[in-house]
């Protein structure tokens, strides 16, 4: 996964999403002019009113798939893309309006609208890699600026970048944090999340709650057995797994064994609405 | 894209760029009269309402604070306010101060990235900041290290500056040291001298001579500029409590429409936002803020849209200079949250998020578990007054060339700094107009 033109043309896109992880890109400050110069930024609808057609070198995609339209779009940016690098909860794992697959065919559009037949939305909210070959995942809710950098400094260099694939438990080893499951009984997702946050929530006395989604290796069934046995409730242990990486499989297994509703099957795909003009 | 012959155009913009979020816009003109104007979302909806129920009550601010990345904190402080209003919880001074200097952060962070990255550029005929950058790459270096503070003050309180991880319920998880606040003050008086030099900058741009008559609606307190609450007012003459508020607010899913038009008291559209809170309680800024207002050319009241840009500025010197005053009298709170029991309740908070008023209603059941949510951000609030602004600067703009009249109906919207995020999640619009 490399790019090779001098200065490769990036794009930005955004599907189903809260528009944190774009806005982690212009969190850069002290890097951001710096990278629209190593870089020619082609497409990035918040930043700019210039978009200069692809195809295009990189493309960046926040937000999951939650429309038939975007299942049609993100294969035309996939088309457009050399290299596709997906960012953020949202994008990797469906994010958590990800929650609606355990819910049953149109029930979340009849809570919030008087006229859900109006509403032309998917049943379910998809990870982009559902959909198209992705190359690269970038984890996090919202993803992390430095690794974010560190990734497209690797791709701009021909080198392959790299995403840690170990938990946050090292993350607080490393800082010295005193580890608050062992310690105070507090429950906390870090032993099966990935790391990259820098393990944030324990250095505040908070368990960690997975925005960075599952390690490749996550023992859940251990943990829920270790919460259980610190006394948490099932329905608690569920709703832990159940949050900004509810449908990443790892999660979803476990929340569903801990008695958390198992994933409708969408009988009906797409609720075509009355035709909005 | 626009076209057609002088007394008949259409203006459409597909992607809408500087925005939070992906909307598009569409202005009609036939025989030289505006006839029509689209701010449409094509965002999909999130259903944020629905999936709270059945959550317990502690976990509102993370989830709700996943609307809007711009500002998470907003959403996470009207979700604890609304929870403790439920459970009449009682909370400490001190922790109101520090939620106040975490807001201020969001403040600092999302103007400075609206002014200059979003809005300013408008102004200066540049398609962006990087474009901006290359004539005047001092500004925009300003305008990335005001928000760099915003966001150090939100990592400091906060612990993460998008989706701030400290918050809960009640309080904070941990409160940040005295060592690490107290090294906020160098920044924020840089910042505060930026947020001045900002006033000035954006004062001289060149604004077009368009007046809207506003209905504002804000928050006010007694003796400060409100932020993280206090009582809904109005242009008007209404003042209401957070729950008040919520019961006259009707959102409307009209027929060929998928918008939720948020009315207030059986009438029609308001504004939120910079230029309501700036028009309601000018006389509440500290002395600063005020003389920088005046010297910037504001008056008491504000109602040309495209000096919002004026307003922000003016917030952002405020939001400097408080959030200085916050670092100077900070003290822990001990202990860093209070202890909130669920009861069987309704609960309404409501504060200021950078882009205007943003309130959250909700029945928790006795064991904590959430019943029924609502949620109004500040755009589905400003939309009609968006349109309508629209379809004035359109009008009133009609002998620029279609490719000027197209920009400067894109800054029409700009102006009010939509979150099409926030508003998304919610409705998932096409908005008639009126």
């Amino acid at each position: 996964m490399t790019v090779s033109a001098a200065r490769p043309t990036v794009a930005v896109w955004k599907f189903a999403s809260c528009d944190g992880c774009q806005l982690s890109i212009l969190d850069c400050e002290e890097e951001l002019l710096k990278l629209a110069g190593a870089v020619r930024i082609s497409h990035f609808l918040e930043m700019s009113r210039a978009s200069v057609k692809g195809p295009y070198d990189l493309s960046l995609v926040e937000g999951s798939v939650t429309t038939q339209d975007d299942v049609a779009r993100i294969k035309e940016v996939r088309r457009v893309s050399r290299v596709l690098i997906t960012i953020g909860a949202c994008a990797n794992s469906g994010g958590i309006q990800g929650l609606r697959n355990f819910a049953a065919s149109g029930q979340y559009a009849s809570v919030v609208y008087a006229h859900p037949e109006y509403i032309k939305a998917l049943d379910t909210s998809t990870p982009i890699s559902a959909h198209v070959p992705v190359d690269l995942e970038l984890y996090g809710c919202p993803i992390d600026k430095t690794q974010l950098l560190s990734v497209l400094t690797a791709i701009l260099a021909g080198r392959r970048p790299r995403v840690p694939g170990h938990s946050v438990c090292q993350e607080c080893k490393g800082r010295g944090t005193v580890c608050l499951l062992v310690s105070r009984g507090t429950p906390c997702l870090g032993p099966v999340t990935r790391a990259g946050c820098g393990a944030l929530c324990p250095s505040v006395d908070r368990g960690c709650f997975g925005c960075f989604g599952p390690t490749d290796t996550a023992n859940t069934g251990s943990l829920a057995g270790q919460l259980r046995g610190q006394g948490l409730a099932p329905v608690d242990t569920s709703r832990l797994f159940r949050t900004f990486n509810a449908t990443a499989p790892a999660f979803m297994a476990e929340s569903v064994a801990q008695g958390g509703a198992p994933p409708v099957t969408p009988s009906d795909p797409v609720r075509e609405s009355a035709e909005v003009d | 894209m626009s076209h057609g012959s002088r007394g008949d155009r259409t203006i459409s913009v597909e992607g809408l760029a500087r925005v939070e979020g992906e909307g598009s816009l569409r202005v009609e003109v036939r025989d030289g009269i505006v006839s029509d104007v689209a701010l449409e979302i094509f965002e999909p909806p999130r259903y944020f309402e629905a999936m709270l129920i059945g959550r317990h009550f502690t976990e509102a601010p993370d989830i709700t604070s996943r609307i809007c990345g711009i500002c998470p904190v907003a959403y996470q402080m009207s979700a604890c306010n609304a929870m403790e209003d439920a459970c009449e919880a009682v909370i400490d001074e001190r922790i109101g101060a520090l939620r106040r200097l975490l807001y201020c952060g969001e403040w600092i962070q999302s103007h400075a990235l609206h002014v200059y990255l979003l809005h300013a550029p408008d102004f200066l005929g540049c398609a962006d900041a990087v474009e901006l950058a290359e004539r005047a790459p001092g500004i925009v270096e300003r305008g990335l290290d005001l928000k760099r503070t915003g966001n150090l003050v939100m990592e400091t309180v906060g612990g993460r500056a998008v989706h701030p991880v400290n918050v809960r319920v009640g309080g904070f998880y941990r409160a940040p040291s005295p060592e690490s606040v107290a090294a906020l003050a160098e920044p924020l008086f840089r910042a505060r001298d930026q947020a001045l030099a900002t006033v000035e900058w954006v004062s001289g741009f060149d604004f077009p001579d368009v007046e809207a008559d506003y209905r504002f609606v804000a928050l006010r307190e007694p003796g400060r500029y409100a932020i993280e609450s206090g009582r809904a007012v109005s242009s008007d003459g209404l003042d209401l409590s957070p729950a008040e508020l919520a019961e006259l607010v009707v959102e409307e899913h009209v027929a060929r429409s998928t918008a939720l038009h948020a009315r207030l008291g059986g009438r029609d559209s308001y504004l939120t936002g910079p230029l309501a809170r700036y028009s309601l309680n000018s006389s509440m800024l500290p002395p600063l803020a005020a003389e920088a207002a005046a010297g910037a050319g504001l008056g008491p009241v504000c109602k040309n849209p495209f000096r919002s840009i004026v307003v922000r500025a003016v917030e952002l010197v405020f939001a400097c200079d408080e959030a200085l005053s916050l670092v100077e009298t900070y003290a822990p709170p001990e202990p860093p949250a209070a202890t909130v029991v669920p009861r069987a309740a309704s609960g309404a908070g409501a504060t200021e998020a950078p882009r205007g008023l943003l309130f959250h209603t909700y029945d928790i059941d006795e064991s904590g578990t959430i019943r029924r949510a609502r949620i109004v951000p500040p755009t589905s609030q400003n939309q009609l007054t968006i349109e309508s602004d629209l379809r004035q600067v359109a009008q009133e703009s009609l002998d620029l060339g279609d490719d000027d009249l197209q920009w400067r109906c894109e800054q029409a919207v700009r102006n009010h700094d939509p979150c099409i995020s926030c508003a998304a999640h919610f409705l998932d619009v096409t908005i008639e107009s009126s």
